[in-house]
């Protein structure tokens, strides 16, 4: 087991470490002067101008050498320094994104976690029932094909706007500044039902087709039928037929991730609620290159991070990889 | 040898042929396919002809402020009275034209480092497979997001190429597990040992074996370069120039359709991009069960 993680620690400290040199490239190796372009979309008078250059070169540390300004982001990132957010007047980056970090948090772990199990759960049942997997094929692949915004865009639309029960933007109340008191709990929780419905519909069609189509495999599969023509309950061959089928799920799960974060960050954008998506949007389009990158970096952490983790829990549902490890077979 | 290739060769065309005739039969018994492909034929065509009935620009203020459908703007109009359908038709070509040429690139390089990768194996593989990896795993958005930020002036053309370049990985694998197994085959072998260059095994006698595998993997990349050029788009990265379905969304929701109620202005754009991609979903798995005789019975 030792070897199958160390492995898979490389993969992923390389990784990152490519993830942050291309962070730090593209504003050097792009087409065109960042600095330049930063300049001609700032709104200061002519005279602020010459200042505000000295400042973002500065700031790149253009006016050292290549090799040192490499070396000296790889030294401010280790630090936890990401910059500055100019729109926010200077607010480090580090700072606005642990800000904003629980909200997208607090609606991803629980709409992936329970969607999986639902989907999971409900692909294993409509596969072995003719009339529901009929119903159910049409509206999974509807599901799965819809862009997150937009199923996120007909959620507002339906239980905001026309039906009016849920508030259709925000983390919380306009009106409420954020406090430990039970009203504030209250109003997060309203604000939070819709975006973590949007997310949790389109993966729960995605997981529901996968497990579907898996779990039809292996109740055709060769240890199943032996099991029926044993004369074993089907009870006992779906249950069989249902833990192998996880295997491939969890190697989806994580597949999926990068798809899945991208999709929780346009449905906050859809909700204006206040998590990393709401602030990459205002990070577009205000230009603000250092908390994009910030924001870009942070993805990349957290992918790697769940990624670990579905490499530990798949080691924890397939057997065969601690045998195998252990008898250094793979 | 000689043997081999002689009794092989004259069969060879009859077989195609009836081929052809065998998935030709399936594929219009099969609804599947048949809906797919008509929804598919018929967003095309609004992708080409729409633009022609509605020529101009699509963002130009012409029609009565925030209307609902009518004769006239058959989608009605945005609150700045631009003309629904017209956005919707360009729109949905650049749908296509972004699924196309993502699709493409992420295609070619996909079957490039999966046949290459599986068919030499050893170092070559490895190293291959580790950049694979690391592709894979960095999110394709977040990295588009900051690659496309700092360009100023973007087109359709440089963002399906960014997305190629980012959404080849899986492919890659599934074509390197395909090939890996297609390359140990006798008739590969016989290649080999006559001296066949390996580029011309690649390409004569491992692709044309899994032709069917690497359609379906061309009709999911399509797919998923449609979904992430509209989320790109929906950020306000896309092309900086003219009008995407992910663009009309944005709009929708940045200037309050929804609290409106004006669902003729981002009910459209989704319904374009979900019919698309979901007809291309499913067509996969209808042709799948046409090329894949064992699932024909289910």
């Amino acid at each position: 087991v030792g070897r199958y993680f160390g492995r898979k620690l490389f993969i992923y400290a390389l990784t990152f470490f490519v993830a942050a040199s291309i962070d730090w490239m593209i504003p050097r190796f792009m087409p065109g002067d960042p600095v330049q372009s930063l300049l001609s979309r700032s709104h200061v008078t002519p005279e602020a101008l010459p200042a505000l250059q000295a400042y973002y070169e500065n700031l790149f540390g253009l006016d050292k050498s290549i090799l040192a300004q490499y070396a000296n982001f790889w030294g401010a990132l280790l630090h936890g320094d990401l910059g500055r957010s100019v729109y926010l007047s200077g607010t480090p980056v580090t700072n606005v994104i642990m800000g904003a970090l629980p909200y997208t948090l607090a609606l991803l772990v629980p709409a992936i976690l329970l969607s999986w199990w639902a989907g999971n759960k409900f692909g294993a049942i409509a596969a072995r029932r003719k009339v529901l997997d009929n119903g159910f094929l049409p509206i999974g692949y509807i599901l799965t094909a819809m862009p997150y915004m937009w199923l996120a865009i007909i959620v507002a639309w339906v239980f905001g706007s026309v039906l009016g029960i849920f508030p259709i933007s925000g983390g919380y109340s306009f009106a409420m500044e954020p406090s430990l008191t039970l009203a504030f709990f209250g109003s997060l929780a309203v604000h939070w039902i819709m975006p973590f419905m949007s997310l949790f519909l389109v993966m729960f069609g995605g997981w529901a087709i996968g497990m579907r189509n898996v779990i039809i495999y292996e109740l055709d599969a060769d240890y199943s039928r032996y099991l029926g023509s044993l004369g074993a309950p089907s009870g006992l061959i779906r249950r069989y037929a249902y833990r192998n089928a996880l295997l491939p799920q969890v190697t989806g799960l994580a597949l999926q991730l990068g798809v899945i974060i991208a999709g929780a960050l346009v449905t906050e954008i859809v909700f204006g609620y206040p998590g990393i998506g709401k602030l990459l949007l205002a990070a577009v389009q205000n230009q603000d290159y250092f908390l994009l990158q910030g924001i870009f970096l942070f993805i990349i952490v957290g992918v790697l991070i769940a990624n670990f983790l579905v490499d530990i829990a798949y080691v924890y549902v397939d057997p065969r990889t601690r045998v195998g490890m252990r008898g250094g077979a793979a | 040898m000689m043997n081999a290739s002689a009794t092989l060769d004259p069969s060879a065309p009859i077989e195609s042929v009836s081929r052809r005739r065998e998935i030709l039969y399936f594929a219009i018994r099969r609804p599947k396919v048949l809906v797919s492909g008509a929804i598919i034929l018929l967003f095309l065509g609004i992708g080409i002809f729409g633009p022609i009935i509605r020529p101009g620009d699509p963002n130009a203020f012409v029609g009565p402020l925030g209307s609902p459908p009518d004769s006239t703007y058959w989608f009605g109009t945005t609150s700045f009275g631009q003309d629904v359908f017209a956005q919707f038709a360009y729109g949905v070509r650049a749908t296509f034209l972004a699924g196309f040429l993502g699709g493409s690139i992420a295609a070619i390089i996909g079957m490039i480092v999966g046949f290459v990768a599986g068919y030499t194996g050893g170092i070559v593989d490895e190293v291959l497979n580790m950049i694979t990896n690391i592709v894979f795993v960095i999110p394709t958005l977040a990295l588009l997001m900051v690659v496309t930020a700092y360009l100023s002036a973007r087109g359709i053309v440089v963002e399906a190429l960014f997305i190629g370049l980012t959404s080849w990985p899986w492919a890659a694998r599934a074509i390197r597990a395909q090939t890996f197994s297609l390359a140990s085959r006798e008739f590969v072998d016989l290649a080999r040992i006559s001296g066949v260059p390996s580029p011309r095994v690649i390409f004569f006698e491992i692709a044309p074996n899994m032709s069917s595998y690497l359609f379906l993997t061309y009709i999911l990349l399509f797919g998923g370069a449609i979904l992430i050029a509209a989320s790109l788009d929906f950020i306000g990265l896309g092309p900086t120039e003219g009008v995407s379905l992910g663009l009309m969304m944005y709009n929708a929701v940045a200037w309050g359709a929804l609290p409106l109620g004006m669902w003729w202005w981002f009910l459209p754009p989704g319904i374009g991009i979900t019919a698309v991609v979901g007809s291309l979903y499913v067509m996969n798995v209808g042709l799948d069960e046409i090329f894949n005789p064992r699932l024909r019975e289910m």
